[in-house]
């Protein structure tokens, strides 16, 4: 071999193995077959309607895609985004509490799940996906059994009512105008969620170990990395991801369903995995995961724009699925390809 | 010497893994220990390295005699291992790897500038050609991976460096590599335990050798004292040798 194809699979590399890569492209494909064939999707309002469910659910992908770099799953994130939610509901409607300090008193309850989760993985050393399976189970029968006991219904309702409603509602709930078409807000939550966790990935210190301790943890810990911490550090970041997710929608929406969330983890593992991470861990971004959000977001309102049935939106998402995890093994087998 | 073992012993319950076994490291050597599978030489590392702790003998760090508490006060002192599988996360770029743990920081941020390159000084400094310290350490070489983690323990202020069968799981080119490296770190004044099952390896490096079997000493030889036949021959065992070529002999 020469040096100079090697110089020149070491530029294709480079590109090949961006984690994002993937995701870009299938974003760009699904973009131009919907906007080719619906004018509302490439106009503006439909741009601000597509983003709508991409910017929650990008949130939630950015936070679980950190955790998957971290080698680890967690199933309860999405129930987590109902809890937080009808607790901030519960408390400001029957106990008359104001907006803001419920939402403090369901950011506490939020962490402490997050940090229980990361404490039981890492102290026991059992998969995340049973450990969080059965916080999943459990919260979804909280939400349902304390809503049914508090208010003999299944959701909670009336938030409007509450003080520091309409402050805390223009801040995490409302809409931005931009060009005269009003954006939700909760995208440039999104943007700032996806900007800080990219910074943290890849200009960080705690950056370098997340991707360690999925990489190989054994490894991380001989080299000094505190394994442990980063990763419980991860369970938390993803539960406050729920908690902003889940008062965002509480806000907009004024009443919560005690079922909501149920289903969506793995949507949110979904649009990380388009969006480059491994299910082993040790690779992936965040912007990837955001983008994969937008895929998503895409399809859902796109497929609805051309008036075809909801039901292939599940097809669509399957079939994206494994697109993504077979690109995704083509690039980490040529990655770590030995070279003699 | 910077690190030395005085009749150091060490057994697991009723298992004598090492006897009065003596050694010791110069900075600017190369101290080779030899022997099969089961003589002990891992035991002995990790007596140095920290892992294990030596229930008879001594164990001197620059003269004195110490108790190592863990491989962090080993590391501590300057005594840095390079194991077989490496700790290195293979999906990570060089340069990650190689600041793994000890990150240089600005202000509150990885100083990634920084990190990319020292790293590639660093690589340079040890003339190991890696054309890219972005690439992921997955991609490098089984000798390239070997090489960098003995650049990183050299960066990260090591005066004795330990290498556990670095040569081992790895072809006649690569180990010639490695080999190379050593020398390198050698040149630089550090002391280097070279541990290896392969007299042909350990000859044109060292200087002094220390040959295990069954968790005794056959003795400590400097160079001088030694012939590559001698060496190999203490190594493979003459007398096994000669038994078991008759016994595989045709009628």
């Amino acid at each position: 071999m020469t040096d100079e194809r090697l110089a020149r699979a070491g530029v294709l590399r480079r590109l090949l193995i961006r984690p994002e890569l993937g995701a870009v492209v299938g974003a760009i494909v699904v973009f131009a077959f919907f906007a080719a064939q619906s004018p509302v999707f490439r106009s503006l309002d439909g741009v601000a309607n597509w983003l709508d469910p991409a910017s929650t659910l990008g949130i939630m992908a950015v936070a679980i895609a950190l955790l998957m770099i971290g080698g680890e799953f967690d199933l309860s994130a999405g129930v987590l985004t109902g809890t937080t939610g009808l607790i901030l509901v519960t408390l400001a409607t029957e106990y008359g509490f104001n907006v803001w300090p419920a939402m403090l008193v369901s950011l506490v309850v939020a962490l402490a799940v997050g940090l229980l989760n990361g404490l039981i993985v890492t102290r026991t050393r059992l998969p995340s996906f049973i450990v969080t399976l059965g916080t999943f189970l459990m919260l979804q029968g909280v939400n349902l059994g304390v809503t049914k006991a508090l208010t003999g219904t299944v959701q909670v309702g009336g938030l409007r009512q509450a003080g520091g409603y309409a402050s805390a509602q223009a801040v995490l709930g409302g809409t931005v105008e931009v060009a005269g078409t009003p954006f939700r807000v909760a995208i440039l939550w999104w943007l700032l969620v996806t900007a800080a966790a990219t910074w943290v990935l890849m200009r960080s210190r705690p950056g370098n170990w997340i991707f360690a301790v999925g990489g190989d943890e054994r490894a991380a810990r001989a080299a000094g990395v505190p394994a442990a911490r980063t990763k419980i550090a991860l369970f938390m970041t993803t539960a406050f991801a729920a908690w902003l997710v889940g008062s965002m929608l509480a806000l907009r929406y004024t009443s919560v369903q005690a079922n909501i969330g149920i289903g969506q983890e793995f949507i949110y593992i979904i649009a990380a995995v388009i969006g480059g991470c491994l299910l082993t861990g040790g690779y992936g971004s965040a912007v990837g995961a955001a983008i994969g959000a937008v895929i998503f977001g895409m399809a859902d309102k796109g497929i609805v724009f051309l008036g075809w049935d909801a039901d292939w939106f599940k097809f669509f998402l399957g079939a994206m699925l494994l697109l993504a995890t077979l690109a995704n093994r083509l690039v980490r087998r040529y990655a770590e390809e030995v070279r003699h | 010497m910077i690190l030395e073992t005085r009749g150091i012993g060490k057994s697991f319950g009723s298992v004598l893994a090492l006897r009065e076994v003596s050694m010791g490291v110069e900075a600017g050597q190369v101290t080779c220990v030899l022997g099969d599978n089961g003589a002990g030489k891992s035991t002995l590392i990790k007596i140095l390295a920290g892992v294990h702790r030596h229930d008879s003998g001594a164990l001197l760090v620059d003269g004195a005699e110490v108790r190592l508490s863990g491989p962090r006060d080993a590391l501590e002192r300057g005594i840095a291992t390079v194991h077989q599988d490496l700790a290195m996360i293979p999906l990570m770029s060089v340069w990650r790897n190689f600041f793994l743990g000890a990150e240089p920081r600005r202000g509150l941020a990885f100083d990634v500038r920084t990190a990319r390159r020292v790293a590639r000084e660093e690589l340079r400094a040890m003339g190991i050609d890696i054309r890219d310290v972005d690439q992921p350490v997955g991609t490098l070489s089984g000798g390239e991976r070997q090489s960098v983690a003995i650049a990183r323990a050299v960066h990260f202020g090591a005066r004795v460096l330990i290498l556990d069968e670095p040569t081992s799981a790895l072809g006649v080119k690569q180990a010639g590599v490695v080999l190379r490296y050593i020398a390198r770190a050698r040149d630089r004044g550090l002391g280097v335990v070279f541990i290896t099952h392969n007299p042909h390896h350990a000859y044109p490096v060292g200087d002094r050798f220390l040959l295990l079997k069954r968790g005794t000493s056959l003795g400590e030889y400097a160079k001088a004292d030694i012939s590559r036949e001698r060496l190999t021959a203490l190594m493979a065992g003459e007398a096994e040798l000669r038994a078991l070529a008759h016994e595989l002999e045709r009628e």
